[in-house]
């Protein structure tokens, strides 16, 4: 968390040039690089240079890559103005207009063609690229590779974000035995081996996991001297935040520490893709001194946040729920954007689970029609009126 | 950067030192009978009994609560069992043929919980002496121990070995006298001709001292041959040319007389009459169960009384009754054949053995068998069996469940002591015990403990578990509530006319009329005096304690938990039908109302709550709730998920699951050796086949893999219900508590009903009676859903007061038997899952404290009791402890309602599965667990209340020591509003207070669990 804020001092000049497109005008002007301010304070300053006050702007930048990312907070923002070698081009659209406009494009990235292509012709690139980026708001960790600064560069501590989505973890471990040095020589002992990966499974597709990788630590705690039973109700207990150190079955594929920017980033090509959808998320600018995008180095409140432990309550009965429920109050602040869907699915459970007591219910009780009522509050399908609905009978408690 | 590291748990010197005033691990006592018995050995001087089993353990008995336990090094089979009379000191002979020497060693005068105690005797293995095998031969079969006989003078130890020599050791330090060794050439030498024919003589089968003279054995083997031989002299005195192969010998008090039992099932008779070195001819010969072929008798008594008592076991009719374990008692006319359920071990009778007297008269005959011990009393007319104080056969029908009540009232236990003389036998008498090493000079135990344990057969059994013997108190049987054959009963009291005169003895019945009788869960109000039981085919059944027997009909009940879900169809068993005609009940605990859930799937969980009148009870399909004051159902939801169909299929299409794993596994061993043999032979055609052959192979014989996927919504069986708990407080606003009613299900539910009880208000329980109240009904609405986000079965359940205590049972608070709840703060629940324990504050529920047991350490949590823990130094302090117990079979304390770990004990061998299951806790700190289907291994895990035997016995008949058996039953019934435990008085630890737990084994605490305490 202390390096947080540190700015590469190398390369970094002290003023950013800005060159931002609005449909055909563009606008130019510049950022002090140490200083740039929040986001909304930025957004608010390209609405007045490009005098649209009123707009819903999605704001874009080019990277190095050439890959079109959004600037929407306050840690890509960072990251752009960091990164912006000199100039930091940005493509403003309306938001009405701007759907899955951001993608990534090997094609592209070939040619080496910047995207204004992209943006210019949007309905021939949706139509020759099925690979799309969807709106920054939808964007999601799957999978990281977390303390590589720590780690001997032999293992590998990958992470795996299971919440929120219907995809099995989908990989089985097995017994085995591994090789060990002690002062006596070489000695064998018992470990745990990946076994399996399912074919489309999150470990699968993340590309960090293989058959054969050896086993050694679930969620920092190690397995030495654990059984396969035992070690598979850890990663169980831990599936919606697994985070997994294994020495991988191939070493080839490690990731070279020494390395300065960006130098890695090419070493594992399927990891890079996971790091460039997590990396919306990464948390007050930790990538920023990151040598390469695909390494992740989570702050400790987001690494424990998992969303798992939030146990579903779900009240009913109460003609006139007398408690105010502020709950959600707590809630992980790092992640705002899952509250809604995580919301809206519950306030979906909970009607379902009403509907279920009604009949459930043995003789008629009292309460069957309050709790009707209640029924018919929680279904109403306006996000706006869930969320009050949510506040007022406190149906979700996040906890 | 993600090094977010806690302080280490900070080793607070004061409060280790409180954790070894509190906690403290042991394994106290070995109740039940002992798993495998194979020896049998009484000293008639000490009046103890021992007995060995096949897992090499000695086990010694005397007067109600005095017990000793020895175990041998090896876990070898015990073949023979001898006492030194009167020197506290016994031989064993193991399978290994060791001979090993143990003795009762008195102990050093010390200080045990502030009480002195003085010669107190523990049980040591001395000494130990192998015999060696001849060189030469690969096996010692030759040199194999078969019989031992330890001389009248304690001085000498004949030994008869397989190879038919007799070898004499000399006591006390077994070493081996080469000039006594009596091979078996050496008696060869002397015999006739015509009997010699040149084949061996056979093993020594039995070794006998005469009764008058010193220093004469009676030697018998194998082929028949029996020697009376002087030790003194070194040679034969009397040779007997028996021609039927021998089985066993015995004196007739006298020495003018043995008998012998022999293989065809008969016995002789032999007279030793002076001058005649060969004796031909038996007096007499018989074979009392013929003329068709006989099995052997394997042990043959002859007592004297003023007509000679013969017992012996065996010599049954091989054809017809060639199957049945039976021993005969004979004298004059009187034949009894006692009928066994299991194998005769071995048997003994208790007689006088003053040389003064002129009869032996034997007063019991001690038979151990396989699964039980059966005591004749040979004093009373008709030889009616003695109830055995203790090596009760708890498994005299499978144990199914248990459940333990603490402290139970005075008053109940007499009614249920009533209740249990009630129903003896008549053919059981009221003599004394005749096997009473000792005084039990401890003083009565100062608080009655029940254990309940409910068996396959529809009973539950009520024992005494106050002190160190576990006894029988009362029987219950559910089988009459329902309609079974009655006839058969009759026709078996009948069978008793035949020849021969069996009579059916023992209580061991392993074999179950209806397996859907079988009991699940039991729970009693030791106040109310009302009992629960409930079963297997969904049966659950509220009883009342009466002291008078009645006839009535049981009111039935049926609730369907299904709720019309629709496309289920039930595939299991069928319910049990009830009686429909009014049936008797004996005295004791009578039913009421009998509740049939269907489907008649097995009961999972059921509580009681005598004060509001409510039983709720739980199956695979959902849960129910009965008033049985009103016989009125409140509840029925199901909590079946949608999607699983193995919940519907009940316990008989999984045992053909089972089928057909095992059939696979089968055939997947039978194709390796298939593939194995094809190696051999590699043709070129079939090399393709060959591959596919091992591709095939090497799909379905994986290696053990686990797959590792978050539990889903409908994993199977998730609806089943696991627990459930009843409590006053505080579901709906912080203002206003109330009845509630919460349950949790497999898959990580728990569902809180707030309930309306009449008579009931707010959590203060008015007189009941009034009219008005009666005609109003309980009514439960559902307050909270709460889902487990892990979605671990729920293990249980329990709401903490305002001080973080768990709430009194029923009747406690109203009763001022317990001080009462704190309803002033806010009260909590703990809901301990299968991987988590967690603590959410009431009424909002939110998570105040909580360990990831699974997460951290990768066991699971099996089960869960809070359990009051007191201080063995300082009188006044206790602490609640939350007791978890893991599939790895170790035992993890935790504080309340803070949650940090205290200690760890191991207990269980992780493998033992159904001794994990089968573990009860007490409400002090001790616990249950089943080694054997019929033995319970009692534990103590507080370092104050342990209940263990202490005896000591009167050594070398010299040195007098008292002996008592001491119950450190401390201060545990001291009234619990004067235990005020300083630590815990603050209401809820504050949450901030649990930043310094950590976990030895992870150093790390995830941040998520500060979040939860900053909130």
């Amino acid at each position: 968390m202390n390096k947080n804020h540190r700015v590469p001092s190398s390369r970094s000049l002290s003023a950013v040039e800005v060159k931002s497109k609005f449909g055909a005008e563009f606008r130019r002007f510049s950022l002090d690089r140490s200083k740039p301010g929040r986001f909304d304070e930025f957004y608010g300053l390209l609405q007045h240079v490009h005098r649209i006050p009123n707009v819903e702007l999605l704001v874009g930048y080019a990277d190095v890559h050439g890959d079109l990312l959004p600037i929407n907070n306050d840690d890509n923002y960072h990251k752009a103005i960091s990164t912006a070698n000199p100039l930091l081009r940005l493509f403003l659209q309306r938001k009405e207009e701007a759907e899955n406009t951001f993608a990534t494009d090997p094609l592209t990235r070939k040619k080496n063609t910047v995207l204004s292509a992209v943006l210019l012709r949007p309905d021939a690139t949706r139509k020759k690229h099925p690979v799309i980026i969807s709106l920054p708001k939808d964007f999601r960790p799957v999978s990281s590779i977390i303390d590589v600064d720590i780690l001997p560069e032999t293992h590998r501590r990958v992470r795996l974000y299971k919440h929120g989505q219907e995809k099995p973890l989908g990989f089985y471990i097995r017994d085995g035995s591994s090789v060990r040095v002690t002062p006596q020589g070489l000695e064998k002992v018992p470990a745990i081996f990946i076994s399996r990966l399912v074919p489309g499974g999150l470990a699968e597709s993340t590309g960090l996991l293989a058959v054969n990788d050896e086993v050694l630590e679930v969620n920092g705690i190690e397995v030495a001297g654990k059984s396969l039973d035992q070690v598979t109700d850890m990663m169980i207990a831990n599936s919606h935040n697994l985070i997994i150190t294994v020495k991988p079955a191939n070493q080839r594929n490690n990731v070279v520490r020494s390395g300065g920017g960006g130098a890695a980033s090419g070493s594992s090509g399927r990891s890079s893709d996971s790091g460039a959808s997590c990396y919306g998320y990464s948390t007050h600018g930790a990538t920023a001194s990151m040598p390469s995008h695909i390494i992740q180095n989570f702050s400790a409140g987001e690494l424990e946040s998992d969303e798992d432990e939030e146990d579903l309550v779900i009240e009913a009965g109460g003609e006139a729920e007398p408690i105010r429920r502020t709950s959600s109050t707590y809630s992980m602040p790092s992640m705002p954007r899952y509250e809604p869907h995580l919301n809206l699915r519950t306030a979906f459970t909970s009607a379902s689970a009403f509907s279920i007591h009604t009949n459930g219910t043995l003789p008629a009780s009292n309460s069957s029609g309050s709790l009707n009522h209640a029924d018919a509050n929680s279904a109403t399908p306006s996000p706006d009126r869930v969320r009050r609905s949510l506040e007022e009978e406190g149906t979700v408690i996040t906890l | 950067m993600m090094k977010f590291r806690f302080r280490r748990q900070s080793t607070d010197p004061q409060r280790e030192k409180i954790k070894q005033e509190l906690f403290a691990f042991k394994k106290t006592v070995e109740h039940g009978f002992p798993h495998q018995p194979s020896a049998l050995a009484f000293d008639p001087k000490l009046q103890l009994m021992a007995i060995g089993t096949k897992s090499g353990a000695i086990k010694i008995y005397g007067a109600p609560g005095v017990e000793f336990t020895g175990l041998h090094k090896d876990t070898t089979a015990v073949t023979q069992i001898l006492f030194l009379p009167g020197r506290g000191c016994l031989l064993s002979v193991l399978d290994d043929n060791t001979i090993h020497r143990w003795e009762l060693v008195a102990e050093s005068t010390r200080e045990v919980g502030g009480v002195k105690k003085e010669g107190v005797v523990s049980l040591r293995e001395v000494d130990s002496y192998s015999l060696p095998g001849r060189p030469g031969i690969e096996s010692s079969s030759a040199t194999r121990v078969t019989v031992l006989l330890l001389l009248k003078s304690c001085d000498l130890l004949c030994m008869g070995t397989e190879g038919g020599g007799v070898y004499v050791l000399e006591l006390p330090r077994l070493s081996l006298k080469e000039n006594q060794t009596l091979l078996q050439d050496h008696v060869t030498q002397s015999l006739p001709d015509d009997y010699r024919c040149g084949k061996s003589l056979g093993p020594v089968e039995s070794l006998q001292e005469h009764p008058q003279q010193a220093g004469k054995i009676l030697i018998g083997y194998s082929r028949g041959l029996v020697v009376l031989w002087d030790l003194s002299s070194r040679h034969a005195d009397q040779l007997f040319l028996g021609k039927q192969q021998l089985e066993s010998l015995v004196w007739e008090r006298s020495g003018n007389l043995f008998v012998s039992s022999h293989n065809d099932g008969g016995y002789s008779v032999w007279a030793v009459t002076n001058g005649n070195i060969y004796n031909h001819q038996p007096v007499s010969s018989t074979i009392p169960y013929g003329p068709f072929p006989c099995k052997a008798i394997t042990k043959i008594l002859w007592r004297t009384t003023h007509s000679p008592v013969i017992l012996y076991s065996g010599g049954m009719p091989r054809a017809s009754y060639g199957d049945r374990h039976c021993l005969t008692i004979q004298q004059d006319k009187e034949h009894v054949t006692l009928d066994f359920t299991s194998r005769v071990i071995d048997f003994f009778t208790v007689h006088n053995m003053d040389n003064d007297k002129e009869f032996d008269d034997p007063s019991a005959l001690v038979v151990l068998l396989e699964e039980e011990l059966v005591v004749i009393d040979l004093l009373t007319p008709g030889w009616p069996s003695l109830p055995t104080p203790y090596l009760a056969p708890l498994h005299s029908s499978a144990i199914t469940c248990s459940c333990h009540v603490t402290n139970v009232s005075t008053k109940l236990w007499e009614r249920l002591i009533n209740a249990g003389k009630a129903q003896q036998s008549r053919r059981h008498t009221h003599r004394k015990w005749p096997i009473c090493g000792g005084k039990n000079l401890a003083p009565p135990p100062r608080q009655q403990e029940l254990l309940l344990t409910g068996h396959e057969d529809g009973t539950v059994r009520f024992w005494d578990a106050s002190g160190v013997a576990l006894t029988p108190l009362y029987k219950l049987s559910t089988a009459n509530v329902f309609h079974t054959d009655e006839m058969q009963q009759q026709q078996e009291e009948e069978e008793e006319e035949e020849w021969p005169p069996f009579r059916k003895v023992g209580c061991f019945d392993p074999y179950s009329d209806d397996p859907r009788l079988g009991i699940q869960k039991i729970s009693l109000c030791k106040y109310s005096n009302k009992l629960v039981v409930a079963g297997t085919a969904g049966q659950v059944i509220v009883l009342g304690l009466n002291d008078e027997r009645s006839d009535h009909l049981v009111d039935v009940s049926v609730m369907d938990l299904l709720q019309d879900r629709e496309g289920f169809t039930w595939k299991g068993h069928d319910r049990l039908e009830p009686r429909l005609k009014p049936a008797p009940f004996l005295p004791g605990f009578q039913p009421l109302v009998l509740l049939q859930c269907l489907p008649p799937a097995s009961v999972t969980a059921v509580a009681l709550h005598t004060e509001w009148n409510l039983v709720a009870f739980g199956t695979s399909h959902g849960f129910g709730l009965f008033d049985y004051h009103r016989r009125n159902a409140v509840l029925a939801r199901c909590t079946l998920h949608p999607n699983d169909s193995l919940a519907m299929e009940g316990p008989l299409s999984r045992v053909k699951s089972l089928k057909k794993s095992l059939r696979q596994s089968f055939r997947r061993i039978r194709k390796s050796r298939v593939s194995g043999k094809k190696r051999a032979v590699i043709t070129t055609t079939s090399k393709v086949q060959e591959a596919n052959a091992a591709l095939a192979e090497q799909e379905e014989v994986a290696p053990v893999q686990r797959r590792i996927e978050p539990r889903s919504a409908d994993d199977s069986l998730s609806g089943v219900v696991r627990c459930f708990c009843f409590a006053d407080t505080f579901l709906r606003d912080g203002t206003h508590h109330g009845p509630t009613l919460w349950a949790g299900t497999n898959s990580g539910s728990v569902y809180a009903y707030a309930l309306e009880v009449p008579g009931v208000d707010s959590g203060r329980t008015c007189e009941r009676g009034g009219a008005s109240e009666s005609s109003m009904c309980v009514e439960a609405v559902l307050g909270k859903e709460i889902q487990l986000m892990h979605r671990a079965p729920v293990v249980s359940i329990c709401v903490l007061d305002g001080r973080g205590k768990p709430l009194p049972d029923p009747y406690e608070a109203s009763q001022d038997l317990s001080i009462a709840p704190d309803m002033t703060n806010a009260h909590s629940v703990l809901i301990a899952s299968e991987e988590q324990l967690k603590v959410f504050s009431l009424p909002k529920v939110s998570a105040k404290t909580k360990f990831k047991l699974t997460a951290h350490e990768g066991c699971r949590v099996r089960k869960v009791a809070l359990v009051l823990f007191s201080s063995a130094v300082q009188e006044e302090y206790s602490e609640h402890t939350l007791v978890c117990l893991t599939n790895m079979g170790d035992m993890h304390l935790f504080n309340m309602p803070g949650l940090r770990p205290q200690v760890r004990f191991d207990c269980i061998r992780k493998e033992d599965i159904s001794g994990i299951a089968s573990c009860v806790f007490t409400k002090n700190g001790q616990g249950f667990y089943l080694i054997s289907p019929s033995e319970y291994e009692r534990f103590s895990l507080s370092a104050k209340v342990l209940i263990k035997p202490q005896c000591s016995v009167p050594l070398n008949c010299v040195k007098m020591y008292f002996l008592y058996f001491s119950s450190l039953m401390g201060k545990a019934d001291v009234p619990r509003s004067t235990l005020s435990s300083p630590l815990l008085d603050t209401p809820l630890d504050s949450p901030l207070s649990c930043a310094d737990l950590t976990l030895d084994s992870t150093g790390e605490l995830t941040v998520e669990d500060v979040r939860d305490f900053l909130t």
